[in-house]
């Protein structure tokens, strides 16, 4: 059995130890926003944020969030309401979509801690997170626009 | 606007049965589309579902196909809502099912297929779906007159309303439907009778794509997604070589693991099904399965592309000509100057973030079966499981759901007949889903080519002859010989084009723009050498010499404006010029690049790109795609390579596959859209396979030399410095 706070609430999963945080999420818990693209910390769709930190829920035995605080794509906001999420949609950023709620999760992270940051500290921050449809220019902008608009 | 998935519990003829309102069925025959009057279609629920539906409140329910984030999910209903004249805020969008008898577009054969591929889906949906639109409108307006008692021609329509100005009285599409009726016989609309664009409401207005809203908070269901009562999870493991076949494998030790439901042939693989994904992708990784040899075993993929140039200059080696006109070779023979040049290019690998997987459950006697599909082609989806199954067409309904990318790999459904498969030994429903090491092993790639091309100067400096040579793998899918043909462009009066085919044991499909990508790398950086030989601007050259034809001019002569193509450029950096053709459309594209010479890497800082698609029905996300194309373009100039070594791909995720990422990014793209009248062609690839030649005329500017194997990797790069 492992407890965590899963978006606010407290959760307590009967699951293998072992098993990856985003399995636990996507298929005990029932959330799938959070994708699967690679399993193996190369592409960050699965970025969920643990105790405030973007990380790789491929990567991360669920035994590890004990305790911990995880909040996913559908913990962000309770309405689509913040302010990356806005600018996600205003700046027409997402196109096949699959990638996005890792984009949206690790771009959470640098506005948290850097509220107005340049292009290049965004373009560092993000570079970890693939997306296969190109919108990066437009991740660019959205977060230029979420930091503009809070 | 939530798009859901098909409640399975509901059949449509209980939907039909059931709603209220206006009913609206249209069957696609060879003779173009009518709509059926709603008793017809509900005596045909098993091939007709409602395109329309309005409902006495005023809401409006439209299907629509494939989304994979090019837009055509919202382009397509828009279509029929703007011939309807919709209130498109009181449109709600449903996936269409699996019938592409009704609810596709007319192939060559004059098959309706829904196959959403090259960038086609507008333009092949386009004259059906507005004649259907206007259709309805022609019904409603009919209802309205004689509700009144009017001449149903002194009527006129508004958003979702229909108006008598001579009495200023008003229906609302939703009071129609109260009363209305569907005829028997349903109007003929004349071609005339269709919206002229300067009356479009929503067309080229810029409408939102309604998936965008989804796409932020993951509310967007993707077949991955899907999680059924009862479903076990299962995941798969095939032949590092294609064609070869599980012949034993460590069966019992596999069966004693944790959550292991069962172990099962597949063709050219093995399933593991089990309790939770995590189970069966541990079964996946412990696997080990004694392979069948074959022809495959000692592939090599770079020994191969080496040889390909030996076919070339073999005169036994089989010729097919893909086109010929006037006498090449007679032109070339007598040319003032012959220009003659050798072109590679790699495998590459679709690499959709979302891994290929499918869910299906059969109904409780086995004959019926359901799958959940991510699917480029639904109709054929629903075709090969079928076929797989021994089942006919109607026992299969593949339910449509988001794309996580499709660039082409998605309209084949092998990933799906195998859930269907598995669904059936383990007599549960399974969601299967490969794993991004098999999604890489088991792709399906952009074939290997060499090319050869030669061209013939005339006395007068233009270009008069036109040769070229493509050797590779065509997958009888004109997957190698697309994109071969200029004449849309440059109207050369002789041209001849030949294919010399060889068939390898590697898996090959359509990537988004398919041969383009290497024909217009050949063709556009050629252009290039004979333009700098002559000793004339590469732009000025095409305009003069290359017989350009009037609309590829527009296209030219736009972005070199947009880019301001003769202006001086920042120290160390260059422009390099493409013209680009696909599906329909043309385009131009200018590119500004610098080397970083020590490390071989080349970086794009400005791409600006002209594409005339005729009507453009959703001018903001054309755009998005035309830029997204742009990236695609780039990854594949300058990064991707799968390579084949005995028989298997050596490349296994994202690190050592490698894509564009933010950091490989141009700070700016530009796009700009010709403005036009004619019907829409393809703009999903117009701008990918104009990059690479683009980015090589460009390296040749600033280092006199010249790139001639894609992809333009450090390695090429330095080699190609040093030489």
């Amino acid at each position: 059995m492992v407890s965590f706070t899963l978006n606010g609430r407290s959760v307590s999963i009967e699951a293998d130890p072992k098993a990856p945080l985003l399995w636990v999420i996507r298929d005990i818990v029932g959330l799938t926003g959070t994708k699967y693209g690679c399993g193996a910390g190369f592409c960050g769709a699965c970025t969920v944020h643990i105790d405030g930190r973007a990380q790789r829920s491929c990567r991360v035995p669920v035994s590890a969030v004990e305790g911990a605080k995880v909040v996913t794509i559908e913990g962000l906001s309770a309405d689509s309401s913040h302010p990356l999420q806005k600018a996600w949609v205003s700046e027409e950023v997402p196109q096949c979509g699959y990638c996005q709620s890792g984009q949206i999760m690790k771009a959470a992270e640098l506005l948290a801690s850097n509220p107005t940051p340049t292009r290049q500290q965004i373009v560092t921050h993000m570079d970890s997170n693939i997306c296969r449809c190109g919108t990066y220019n437009r991740i660019i902008a959205a977060i230029q626009r979420a930091s503009k608009e809070g | 606007m939530t798009m859901t998935l098909k409640a399975p519990a509901i059949s449509r003829r209980n939907v039909l049965a059931g709603i209220g309102g206006m009913t609206f069925s249209f069957a696609f025959g060879t003779d173009g589309t009518h709509i059926l009057p709603p008793a017809r279609a509900a005596t045909e629920s098993a091939h007709m579902s409602p395109w329309v539906r309005i409902a006495p409140d005023g809401r409006i329910t439209i299907l629509t196909v494939t989304e994979m984030g090019q837009g055509s999910g919202t382009s397509i209903p828009l279509m029929i809502a703007e011939e309807m004249d919709a209130d498109w805020d009181k449109v709600a969008l449903e996936w269409a099912p699996s019938k592409p008898e009704s609810y596709g577009w007319p192939d060559r054969a004059g098959n309706r297929v829904m196959t959403v591929t090259g960038s086609r889906a507008v333009m092949m949906y386009w004259n059906d779906l507005r004649t259907a639109g206007a259709q309805v409108r022609k019904v409603l307006i009919a209802n309205a007159a004689e509700h009144w008692g009017v001449d149903p021609g002194t009527l006129k329509t508004g958003p979702s309303v229909v108006i008598d100005p001579a009495s200023s009285r008003r229906l609302s599409y939703g009071e129609i439907a109260v009363f209305g009726k569907v005829p028997a016989t349903l109007p003929n609309v004349d071609k005339s009778e269709l919206k002229q664009p300067k009356d479009f409401r929503l067309i080229g207005r810029s409408v939102p794509r309604r998936d965008l809203s989804l796409k932020v908070n993951g509310t967007a269901q993707y077949s991955i997604d899907v999680k059924l009562p009862g479903m076990v999870y299962a995941s798969a493991l095939h032949s590092p070589v294609h064609g070869n076949s599980p012949e034993s494998w460590n069966d019992a030790d596999i069966k004693t693991m944790p959550g292991v439901i069962a172990t099962v042939k597949l063709p050219g693989g093995v399933g593991v099904v089990a309790e939770t994904f995590v189970q069966a992708m541990a079964a996946r990784r412990a696997l080990k399965v004694v392979w069948s040899k074959g022809k495959g075993d000692s592939f090599d993929s770079t020994r191969t592309l080496e040889a390909y140039a030996t076919i070339h200059s073999d005169p036994a080696a089989a010729v097919k000509v893909v086109d010929s006109k006037g006498d090449a070779t007679a032109a070339l023979t007598s040319a003032a100057k012959v220009y003659k040049a050798e072109y590679r290019s790699d495998y590459t690998y679709h690499a959709q973030m979302e891994p290929l997987n499918a869910v299906a459950r059969f109904n409780e006697t086995g004959d019926k079966i359901e799958v959940w599909d991510g699917s480029q082609d639904l109709g054929r989806s629903r075709d090969l499981i079928a076929k797989a199954l021994g089942f006919s067409p109607e026992q299969v309904d593949v339910h449509q759901c988001y794309l996580g990318g499709g660039f082409g790999r998605r309209s084949l459904a092998d990933y799906a007949v195998e859930a269907a498969l598995l669904a059936r030994a383990t007599k549960q429903p399974v969601k299967l889903v490969w794993t991004r090491e098999e999604d890489i092993a088991h792709g399906m790639f952009r074939p290997i080519t060499f090319q050869c091309l030669e061209a013939a100067v005339d006395a007068a400096g233009k270009v008069a002859g036109w040769r070229h040579c493509v050797v590779g793998d065509d997958g009888g899918l004109s997957l190698i010989t697309g994109g071969m043909r200029i004449s849309s462009y440059y109207a050369l009066p002789n041209q001849y084009l030949e294919l010399r085919n060889v068939d390898h044991n590697v898996r090959i499909k359509h990537w988004r723009a398919v041969a383009h990508n290497f024909n217009l790398f050949a063709i556009e950086a050629m252009v290039d050498e004979i333009a700098a030989d002559q000793g004339l601007d590469p732009i000025e050259f095409r305009l003069q010499r290359m017989s350009i034809t009037p609309k590829a001019r527009r296209c030219v002569e736009t972005v070199a404006k947009m880019a301001d193509w003769t202006a001086k450029r920042p120290e160390g950096r260059a422009l390099g010029f493409a013209i680009s053709e696909r599906s329909g459309s043309l385009g131009a594209c200018i590119v500004e690049a610098s080397i970083d010479r020590r490390a071989g890497v080349i970086r794009v800082h400005k791409v600006w790109v002209v594409a005339d698609g005729g009507i453009i029905v959703q001018p903001a996300a054309a755009k998005a795609n035309v830029e997204s194309g742009i990236v695609y373009g780039l990854s594949s100039a300058l990064q991707e390579r799968v390579t084949v070594r005995e028989g298997a791909v050596e490349q296994s995720n994202f690190d050592d596959y490698s894509v564009m990422r933010m950091s490989d990014m141009p700070e700016e793209m530009a796009v700009a859209f010709i403005d036009s009248d004619a019907s829409p062609t393809g703009l999903g690839e117009i701008s990918t396979p104009c990059i690479a030649p683009a980015i090589a005329n460009a390296f040749h500017k600033l280092t006199g030399k010249r790139l001639y194997h894609m992809p333009f990797t450090p390695e090429r790069v330095l080699a190609t410095l040093k030489a």
